[in-house]
């Protein structure tokens, strides 16, 4: 496996992975208008994925786009943990949404200058989604945090248990480090701040305290996945596992 | 939405330079929320290049029992439409 | 006198709107028929909805998701048509989980396979697309308007569902046995889609002088089934009735009898997936309700500071 070929498709599979746990939501959401609200999120990451997992078929050669996103086993996935997090209850949903959303729109936003042309336009195209999601997360942050003491506590509880999976978003690897000498990935680590930056100033606003730094689940990107991944794929893959030879 | 909440009249413009025009409603607690839910909405098929709200209980609306006298004046103004006039033969760009 | 003037408007071909003067029956009439219309595109959500998380392609994972939620904002324009006939989305709601209000009898049926994706798309929607053209030339102009939008935003929906059925039907003999059973099993829902038969329906009397519904239950039945068949053929589907025969002389397929007792009985609320449906529309409701509470409680908090 080419280090490009890892990098392109780490991205796609958090991009599905989100999409996957999105379109959970669909007929399930609070309300009708959010529940094309959400909708919407999850076609804009299916198609980012979609888009991420061509080129990777293009570099390697031996799996399609789809046979990328439907035969590989729970231990070549590389998505990060935070994404294959259940949906819980809606606020958990935006929780996890908001965390990754800043991350990844910053991660785009540097990415969109990749030496590669193809993960650069992609990036850029990405780019515009993900802003627009971001704005969805945090104004329900917003709502959710200054709403009710229900509503507070709901959001509060939620971002204690899934602050753990933050800290992978910023580790790098030699894939990454290899990569960067070419200027085709960008330094994770150093969104850092200005992510930090995001949070803050918006769990400011939602009235809720960032938890502390503890114990930082890691490993998705070697993948490593928490228990709720394997239920997720199994789900997911389930058609072109049980038929093989079908086509759709 | 639920419980009471309020109604928003959505407007789109399709493209620019286009008058913004009504497309239907939507529920929301908030304006940014109505303006959210109508993009998500109204504006999945690219029809949209600029979204208004309004709170639909905002808009005045003529009754229908008045409409003959609010429209049927003006039926008889015909002057006010450029093909009353008489224009002679063979003049132009007039 | 004002019931007079209002029949010579619809005689004429012209637009109830909201402001307007209506009899009471008509009110009665469109807030039933609307909203029973709104629910079924919201209910109707569920079967599919059901498979989007194993729909085998990206490809046919986004067509679906997007055809969902198509049916989430047809509902959507719908209870706003409902709306302006002085009801609140709310009660609607109310309506429906109370067992007052009826949504489509073809969503009490379970979806089994992925080929049931096929058969929902082709047949459910196709019938309900013959329905819904009809009805844009309702009397009620926002009913009229909405259905002008949904047919326009619909018309993929059909090709959907007769893509993955035309697909299997050439693909392994496994493929074709699902979309065979599919075929099957959604055939008689379909057709009884357009509900009872001219001579059974109460209510189409006032509703066809009024104008909001244009065709009759089994002009519309006949419309879909003349549709239908042929396109089965193409795909090399058999349709699962026996008495189906063209017949030369009406210019129309002749047909079976259908299955009124089970008809009535699913409507009656006996149908494989009726409590299903149900509970899962309260639970999601349900468990929203701290969401919307909380939304509101922020935009009161919003609307004080701007105040102070």
């Amino acid at each position: 496996m080419s280090n490009l070929f890892t990098y392109t498709i780490r991205i796609a599979d958090s991009a599905l992975i989100l999409g996957q746990r999105m379109a959970e939501w669909c007929s399930n959401g609070p309300t009708l208008e959010e529940d094309i609200a959400l909708s919407n999120i999850s076609l804009d990451l299916f198609g980012q994925a979609n888009g991420f997992y061509e080129y990777a078929a293009q570099i390697n050669g031996e799996k399609s786009a789809d046979e990328l996103a439907f035969t590989r086993n729970e231990r070549e996935f590389f998505n990060y943990q935070l994404v294959e997090q259940t949906n819980g209850n809606f606020g958990k949903t935006i929780v996890r949404n908001f965390l990754y959303d800043s991350f990844i729109f910053l991660f785009y936003t540097e990415l969109a200058n990749s030496s590669d042309e193809r993960i650069s336009a992609l990036a850029a195209k990405s780019i515009k989604e993900v802003k627009y999601h971001l704005r969805h997360s945090k104004n329900w942050l917003i709502r959710l945090g200054d709403g009710t003491d229900e509503s507070n506590k709901k959001v509060q509880d939620a971002l204690e248990e899934l602050w753990q999976y933050t800290g992978e978003l910023f580790e790098m690897d030699t894939i990454d480090t290899e990569l960067m000498k070419k200027n085709i990935a960008i330094d994770v680590s150093k969104l850092r701040p200005k992510w930090n930056e995001m949070i803050d100033s918006t769990l400011k606003t939602a009235k809720l305290n960032r938890p502390e730094d503890g114990y930082m689940a890691s490993g998705g990107k070697k993948g490593i996945h928490t228990e709720c991944l394997g239920f997720l794929l199994a789900e997911m893959q389930f058609l072109q596992r049980a038929y093989p030879n079908a086509k759709w | 939405m639920g419980e009471n909440t309020i109604v928003w009249e959505v407007f789109i413009q399709s493209k620019n330079g286009l008058a913004h025009k009504h497309v239907g409603n939507v529920h929301a607690t908030d304006k940014v929320m109505a303006l959210e839910n109508a993009r998500d909405l109204y504006t999945r098929r690219n029809e949209g290049s600029c979204i208004w709200v309004v709170k639909a209980k905002d808009i005045v609306s003529s009754e229908s029992e008045d409409s003959e006298a609010f429209f049927d004046p003006s039926n008889d103004k015909i002057y006010r439409h450029p093909t009353f006039y008489n224009m002679p033969d063979g003049a132009k760009h007039i | 006198m004002s019931d007079k003037i209002f029949q010579e408007k619809i005689d004429a071909e012209k637009k109830i709107e909201p402001k307007d003067w209506m009899p009471e029956g008509y009110r009665r009439h469109l807030v039933r028929q609307i909203s029973q219309h709104a629910h079924s595109e919201i209910i109707g959500m569920q079967p599919e909805g059901n498979w989007i998380t194993r729909a085998p392609s990206l490809r046919a994972k986004m067509i679906l998701l997007a055809k969902v939620q198509d049916e989430a904002g047809h509902g959507l324009y719908l209870y706003s048509a409902c709306e302006t006939l002085g009801v609140t989305r709310d009660e609607l709601i109310q309506q429906l989980h109370d067992g007052n209000a009826k949504y489509s009898s073809i969503f009490n049926y379970p979806a089994l396979s992925w080929a049931d994706m096929g058969a929902i798309g082709w047949l459910v929607d196709g019938a309900a697309i013959v329905n819904q053209v009809s009805l844009q030339r309702t009397s009620y102009g926002p009913y009229s308007r909405g259905m002008i939008k949904i047919c326009k935003e619909e018309s993929f929906h059909q090709r959907q569902g007769y893509e993955i059925m035309a697909e299997m039907a050439k693909g392994t003999p496994e493929q074709k046995e699902m979309a065979q059973d599919a075929l099957n099993r959604f055939w008689w829902p379909s057709i009884m889609m357009f509900g009872p038969q001219d001579s059974d329906s109460p209510r189409t009397g006032n509703a066809m002088k009024w104008k909001i519904k244009r065709q009759t239950n089994d002009e519309l039945r006949q419309s879909f089934i003349d549709k239908t068949v042929p396109q089965a053929e193409v795909i090399g589907l058999t349709i699962p009735d026996p008495e189906l025969k063209w017949n030369e002389k009406r210019g129309h397929y002749d047909f079976g009898e259908m299955d009124w007792e089970e008809f009535w009985n699913v409507v009656n609320g006996h149908g494989p997936c009726n409590k299903q449906r149900l509970a899962h529309h309260k639970r999601a409701h349900d468990n929203g309700k701290w969401v919307r509470n909380a939304s509101q409680a922020y935009a009161q908090k919003q609307e004080k500071i701007l105040k102070s």
